[in-house]
């Protein structure tokens, strides 16, 4: 069995809840609890139709206002996948929570409402998924029953769906296209033959045939999380780096170098436990041994020598602003990438980025929550990250507002 | 490349976790309950720093209502693993006048732990707990992070939390705030059970069905104890049961069983479609039960 993380957005009435809820529902992942709660919900308000929402409305404010407040992690699986869906909440914060939610994801789902098409929110949530280069984007054409399973409604949203794809000409996902009704099921797990003129998967099926992308390609690096020292029995003078490869592979032989004190040497032993491996890759937490006695710690890095990343006291970034604090031009921040550390000051902010309309530069001299922007940082030392584009898991980074320690920012390094 | 089987990435991912707490706090503390998540826990643990030891105390927070089986199991599991391990004990608090026992048929000490959590988190000024505690176990849980910051009365803001992006985990705390922890936060409970299986982990015998005089109250079997209030309704039985979930005598309720290994059990809870939580009674007592208990610093 393998797992495939999924990502999920739309706005309060787009209906998220109830195609989560469908999903589940007619994959028979949900509990015999959870199925008696819904048709207790549905009776007390005397629907038609099954009301899934109670299963992702997990907060007690959520409830009472009927919205969805804070990411919530649902899972499931079936025979040969087990699915994390990170559910993102379709109001006022969303930017700060899909961005959250879909950091960890491969495949996003967005809803669109078949009778409303493309909203501003559509534009949004189609360039996080850009900004975060998630390999697949599923579009769900939500309540094909409200417009009587209309198939020129369909084509039409689905024309404007590609019109947007090919809008950016440096992201080309795998697209899909799929019209349902998650009140009713249509092409989420079963057909009912309501869209005969739809000949492709239904949502489940695309979610099961997604290849998941399970390890990063590319260079070879790793954060040093602590440095081991073991002296018993069995272990003389042991010194090993733990850490988890964030991309690429690592072998036995291998030539490292240490960021930033540039130091190299060769990998002597790759352990997992008790197991000692001649290869590891990316995701592996290991413990790495080296044939000389260099110098490294936590806030280091280690990369393959000759690929090392460029280290630069200056950053090119797409930020996006998380916090209710406004960050003004001349703010310092703390930075992490991985397991690193540093100081970072918030030198220029370029223009700020309308998602629903990225073609537009606004002037500003601030960010404020869930505002978008191109800024330039200086570092009080260079951080050795790669560009986002090129390798996801060393081109992000987060900042920390050193007076409140709350992550205020994530930020992901441009070319 | 092979596609990586979700065990050993949800593995990989838990023991990541367990490092970014031992390098970034000064004073964790594993939180250990005898129960199948914790002993996961305390497995990850030494395979993330072996050979090196675990660089965690254990803590137990010992409710006085705890099933013999799982203290025995408690104590052995301890020595194998060479750790140090606090107990604080739910009756001093009671003694000491800072809770007060609930009374009544559904009295239970579980919401009680609370208190006597927190002191001792001060006691010790512990700024990170590690817990066993799984998104998937109920819904406000599925909303909780994987370093969840507390003030200083141990309150979870859920409106507050701080975003959790990528695998960059921030453990910056002011003065006075900790850091509960949870590694296994995108474990199921299946997940947890094919790892038991797999990694081959012993686990208290309640858990596996056994001969036990029950107590029959409102459709569900309660451990027979000397801490349960029993009531004219009650009915006395015997039968062969295990245990999913084990928490109190008073709030776990027991499940009419024949599985009587790990394999037996995992073929058992998949074919059911009951949850992991609908053998507590605590969490019956309403649909926010956890969460209201999380706000006053629960775990």
């Amino acid at each position: 069995m393998d797992l495939l993380r999924i990502s999920t957005a739309g706005s309060v009435d787009d209906g998220k809840s109830t195609l989560i809820g469908r999903l589940l529902y007619d994959t028979n992942a949900l509990t015999k609890e959870q199925e008696q709660l819904i048709e207790k919900k549905t009776a007390e308000k005397g629907l038609k139709d099954l009301d899934f929402s109670v299963i992702t409305d997990g907060l007690i404010a959520e409830r009472e206002q009927g919205i969805t407040i804070d990411v919530a992690h649902i899972y499931f699986s079936t025979k040969n996948r087990k699915f994390i869906i990170a559910d993102s909440p379709g109001h006022v914060e969303y930017t700060r929570n899909m961005v959250t939610g879909a950091s960890n994801a491969e495949v996003s789902i967005i809803l669109i409402d078949a009778r409303k098409g493309l909203l501003e929110q559509s534009y949004r949530h189609f360039y996080i998924s850009q900004l975060l280069r998630l390999n697949t984007v599923v579009f769900c054409i939500n309540k094909m029953d409200l417009v009587d399973y209309s198939e020129d409604t369909f084509l039409k949203i689905a024309a404007d769906v590609k019109q947007m794809v090919d809008s950016y000409t440096n992201y080309q996902p795998n697209v899909e296209i799929v019209p349902i009704s998650s009140l009713k099921g249509d092409n989420v797990v079963h057909e009912f033959g309501n869209t005969p003129w739809y000949q492709g998967p239904a949502l489940n099926e695309i979610l099961h045939e997604i290849t998941p992308d399970a390890s990063e390609d590319g260079d070879f690096r790793m954060d040093i999380q602590q440095v081991l020292h073991v002296q018993n029995d069995n272990f003389v003078d042991f010194r090993g780096f733990s850490g988890r490869i964030s991309s690429g592979t690592l072998k036995i032989g291998d030539e490292l170098t240490v960021l930033p004190s540039g130091k190299v040497s060769t990998v002597k032993e790759i352990r997992q436990y008790e197991t000692v491996l001649e290869e590891a890759n990316a995701g592996d937490s290991v413990i790495v041994s080296l044939s000389d006695e260099v110098d490294a710690s936590r806030g280091s890095l280690f990369a393959k020598t000759g690929e090392e990343p460029v280290g630069a006291k200056s950053l090119n970034a797409t930020l996006v602003w998380l916090n209710e604090d406004v960050a003004n031009i001349g703010g310092r921040y703390l930075i992490q990438a991985g397991s690193r550390q540093n100081q970072a000051k918030l030198q220029q902010i370029d223009y700020l980025i309308p998602p629903e309309n990225p073609q537009l530069k606004l002037e500003s001299a601030k960010l404020s929550l869930n505002d978008i922007a191109k800024v330039e940082l200086r570092l009080a030392q260079p951080l050795f990250l790669d560009s986002y584009e090129k390798n996801k898991a060393n081109g992000a980074f987060i900042l920390i507002d050193p007076q409140t320690n709350n992550t205020c920012a994530v930020g992901f390094v441009e070319s | 490349m092979t596609v990586k089987d979700h065990i050993k990435t949800l593995e990989d991912e838990s023991i990541f976790i367990m490092r970014e707490v031992a390098a970034q706090f000064n004073k964790p503390v594993l939180l250990f309950s005898g129960g199948k998540d914790s002993i996961t826990l305390a497995h990850l643990a030494k395979k993330a720093f072996y050979p090196a030891k675990i660089p965690f105390t254990f803590m137990h927070i010992d409710t006085g209502h705890n099933f013999q089986e799982t203290i025995d199991f408690r104590d052995e599991l301890i020595a194998e693993l060479g750790v140090d391990l606090i107990v604080r004990y739910v009756q001093d608090s009671i003694d000491q006048n800072k809770v007060k026992e609930e009374t009544g048929k559904y009295a239970s000490r579980n919401s009680l732990q609370t208190v006597t959590l927190l002191d001792a988190i001060e006691e010790f000024g512990f700024d990170a707990c590690l817990g066993g505690a799984r998104r998937d176990e109920e819904k406000s849980r599925a909303k909780e992070r994987i370093f969840s910051v507390r003030d200083d009365f141990g309150q979870w803001d859920a409106k507050k939390q701080r975003p959790e992006l990528f695998q960059i985990l921030n453990g910056k705390i002011n003065f006075g705030e900790n850091v509960r922890a949870f590694p296994i936060s995108n474990w199921t409970e299946e997940d947890v059970w094919t790892y038991i299986l797999q990694e081959n982990l012993k686990l208290p015998s309640i858990y596996f069905a056994h001969e036990r005089k029950l107590v029959k109250r409102d459709g569900a079997y309660l451990a027979y104890s000397d801490y349960l209030n029993l009531v004219p309704t009650d009915e006395i039985v015997e039968s062969k049961v295990r245990f999913r979930t084990v928490g109190d005598m008073t709030c776990t309720a027991a499940l009419v069983s024949d599985a009587d290994t790990v394999e037996k059990v995992l073929n058992e809870n998949k074919a059911s479609k009951h949850s992991e939580r609908g053998a507590r009674i605590d969490d019956q007592r309403s649909e926010s039960a956890l969460e209201q208990r999380k706000k006053g610093g629960y775990f």
